[in-house]
């Protein structure tokens, strides 16, 4: 992975000793909170509804077993002895106070991370394919062009008062698995026809009250002029980004209004004008970029361990439980990537105790090349796992009450905060997963409604991005009751699609009841038990669901 | 300028120089002096710019953040371009000051005014402008250490590294 050079320690370093002093003139009053918001949320620092909550990136999702134990030494010492991943990479910290910030920043750059630009109207931390580099669909491993936009983008002088927050996303993969589709520019790397590397752009996705599904704005932008051609779209939209109306101020309301292709004009007359040597990524530098991201040498991997591992399989249903939903396929034969599920019944969408960090560090470090990942579902993935080491990694993650056998299914669920930490929020979204979980305890009945993604979103704001969940819910707030709306048919992938809402809205104490009746019409309805839930949707419609969703409401 | 106009003229940052303000600020209602530098709205330029050019003095504009002036063909005879914040977070005049000094080739002074705090002063500065006005009341020693808060940067190519 990625080591910092003394320039970037030294941006870290010098940020440190800025926002300290930003801190230091807020509490002398000499800031007022008006001039202090937006600092502190450039340094993903936000206020909520009981305390501060700080944001730390993860760029593309990517640590190293070090990072993780310093995220553990914060969570212990600053908070309440755990954190939260979160859907873009990042991880949230919610009880942090004021005062000690500066000191969490600061342990947060002696081990090359920080919290640059994970909120504000700035350019966010950059997403990323949680497989890249290990995929076996993998087309180009796009984590140094994620490295080398990182770079660019912080601390961008030009960008950093933007109309809104701007998120970017890569993938280099035939399947998307980063929602490329749903950022304010998805970036694709492709190969052309000369087996030359370049991204396919796509611009103005996004969820939030009005979600838009990204269009293409080019085919292929070589590799070479990556930051050249983004920093034309960037200027465009801090040009012609509505500034009066935060709710029309990301750049898919501005493609709305342009239409894609005088969009796409103002940006190729601005690259034309504008771009130059000095953004243009020479072969030298990618090169040079790329070799921090080579696969390590993974060893041949004996036989007998396949053997071994078949047998484990077969002698212990509930390894083989864990094996079918939580690992994925390698690029290298002998190599399973291990998802580690943070959605254990109880336990919030995304949380893990300090303890639990330590834990997965320690493995991560005996088992797979000392390396962690964050998923944009909320998880972590361990990359490089051999299959000598599989069954030995399972008994670990189960003494650390990590080895939930749920990837994939109804309870991997997405979720806001909520109401039980956000300001925002008009309802709850953790208690409704801690539900859903006690009815679908029995992992037989989890297993037999197949693949199914379930996404909540405590509010309007769509943070636990409602509207692409094969089944999306949405709390409202009525009277001051808490009901919630139930959609159908999201996707955030290659077939992306924005759900539908299926009729009125449910009390608190009947959503996770008509959860459950709509998932009895799919197995009914469904052709087969490999037919999954969405394809069931696509093909009869929302008709069947509704009949049966409203039948006792 | 009277010497009584000189001890209240305001302090601004020029080049990372604390300096009293030379330049006079005109009302659009004001008729402009034969001499001396002064600064007028952007539409009274676009106006009268023949008129204002055959002055003595040197003439300054002030651009709205909703005009991007580097798009104007009326540059020609402007010692100063002012741009104007009426809030900090309003991020168009950075773009307007690159387009400016590297599109446009503009030499002369280019001005932060309005809502400009300390916070915005290293960005601003990077992005070609090199005078600013501060928010009234601020201090400007301490915003000075501003320009020096970070010693490097990522991205190449950007109007100010120069006078450092």
């Amino acid at each position: 992975m990625y080591r910092y050079t003394p320039t970037d320690q030294r941006v870290v370093d010098e940020r440190v000793e800025q926002f300290r002093d930003q801190v230091r003139r807020r509490l002398s009053g000499e800031l007022s909170e008006d001039e202090f918001r937006p600092l502190r949320l450039m340094n993903g620092l936000y206020l909520q509804r009981h305390a501060y909550m700080l944001r730390v990136a993860i760029p593309y999702g990517l640590m190293s077993s070090d990072q993780l134990r310093r995220l553990a030494h914060i969570a212990r010492t600053y908070d309440k002895g755990y954190g939260h991943f979160t859907t873009r990479q990042n991880i949230q910290y919610n009880w942090p106070e004021l005062e000690a910030v500066p000191e969490i920043l600061s342990d947060l750059a002696e081990v090359e991370m920080h919290a640059i630009q994970t909120s504000g109207n700035c350019i966010r931390n950059i997403t990323c394919d949680h497989l890249a580099g290990v995929a076996d669909d993998e087309v180009v491993d796009p984590r140094p062009y994620c490295e080398l936009m990182r770079q660019w983008s912080t601390f961008h002088p030009e960008f950093s008062y933007l109309p809104r927050k701007f998120k970017l996303a890569f993938t280099g993969a035939s399947t998307d698995r980063a929602a490329i589709r749903f950022h304010d520019i998805g970036l694709q790397a492709v190969l052309n026809d000369a087996g030359e590397v370049g991204f396919k752009v796509f611009v103005g996705g996004g969820l939030g009250r009005t979600p838009v599904i990204a269009e293409v704005l080019r085919d292929f932008v070589p590799a070479e002029d990556l930051l050249g051609y983004t920093e034309s779209i960037l200027r465009v939209y801090n040009l012609e980004g509505d500034r009066e109306n935060k709710y029309k101020a990301r750049i898919k309301i501005l493609v709305r209004r342009l239409g894609i292709e005088a969009f796409a004009e103002k940006v190729e007359a601005d690259f034309a004008a504008t771009y130059g040597d000095h953004l243009r990524l020479t072969p030298e530098r990618i090169d040079e970029m790329a070799a921090f991201f080579r696969p390590r040498p993974l060893a041949a991997v004996d036989p007998a361990a396949e053997a071994a591992l078949a047998q484990a399989t077969a002698a212990s249903p509930a390894f083989a439980h864990w094996r079918r939903q939580n690992t994925v396929s390698h690029k290298y034969a002998g190599y399973h990537g291990v998802i580690i599920s943070l959605k254990a019944p109880g336990i919030a969408p995304g949380d893990i105790t300090a303890a639990q960090m330590d834990g997965v560090a320690a493995l991560a470090d005996e088992v797979s090349g000392a390396e962690i990942r964050a998923l944009h579902s909320q998880n972590l993935l361990l990359a490089d796992v051999p299959s000598d080491r599989l069954f030995e990694t399972w008994e670990v993650l189960r003494t650390l009450r990590l080895a939930t056998a749920n990837v994939g299914t109804l309870t991997d669920a997405i979720c806001c905060p909520g109401l039980d930490f956000c300001s925002l929020a008009n309802a709850t979204s953790i208690p409704l997963v801690h539900e859903l979980n006690e009815r679908f305890n029995d992992l037989d009945r989890l297993y037999a409604l197949g693949h199914v993604t379930l996404k909540i979103s405590g509010c309007i704001n769509a943070c636990g991005h409602h509207h692409v969940g094969h089944i999306g819910i949405l709390g409202i707030d009525r009277r001051g009751e808490e009901y919630y709306q139930i959609m159908l048919g999201g996707s955030e992938s290659d077939d992306a699609a924005l759900g539908e809402f299926i009729g009125r809205a449910f009390p608190r104490a009947d959503i996770v009841p008509a959860i459950e009746r709509l998932l009895t019409v799919y197995v009914k309805v469904r052709t087969s038990p490999e037919e999954r839930f969405i394809d069931t949707y696509r093909r009869v419609g929302v008709a069947p669901f509704k009949e049966g969703t409203y039948v006792d409401g | 300028m009277s010497t009584a106009d000189a001890a209240q003229a305001r302090l601004i940052i020029v080049d990372r120089q604390i300096v009293a303000d030379p330049w006079q600020t005109l009302p659009d209602d004001a008729p402009a002096p034969d001499s001396g530098d002064i600064i007028v709205s952007w539409d009274r330029w676009l106006a009268d710019a023949a008129t204002l050019r055959a002055r003595s003095g040197r003439v300054g504009a002030c651009c709205p953040s909703t005009v991007n002036p580097a798009l104007s063909d009326a540059l020609a005879g402007l010692s100063l371009i002012a741009l104007s914040f009426p809030k900090f977070a309003d991020g168009r005049p950075y773009t307007y000051a690159r387009l400016l000094r590297q599109q446009r080739g503009f030499t002369g002074e280019l001005r932060a005014t309005g809502e400009v705090l300390r916070d915005q002063l290293l960005y601003l500065w990077r992005c070609g402008f090199n005078a600013f006005e501060l928010s009234p009341g601020r201090d400007l020693t301490d915003a000075l250490k501003a320009f020096d808060e970070f010693t490097v940067d990522y991205q190449p190519g950007t109007p100010a590294r120069a006078g450092r």
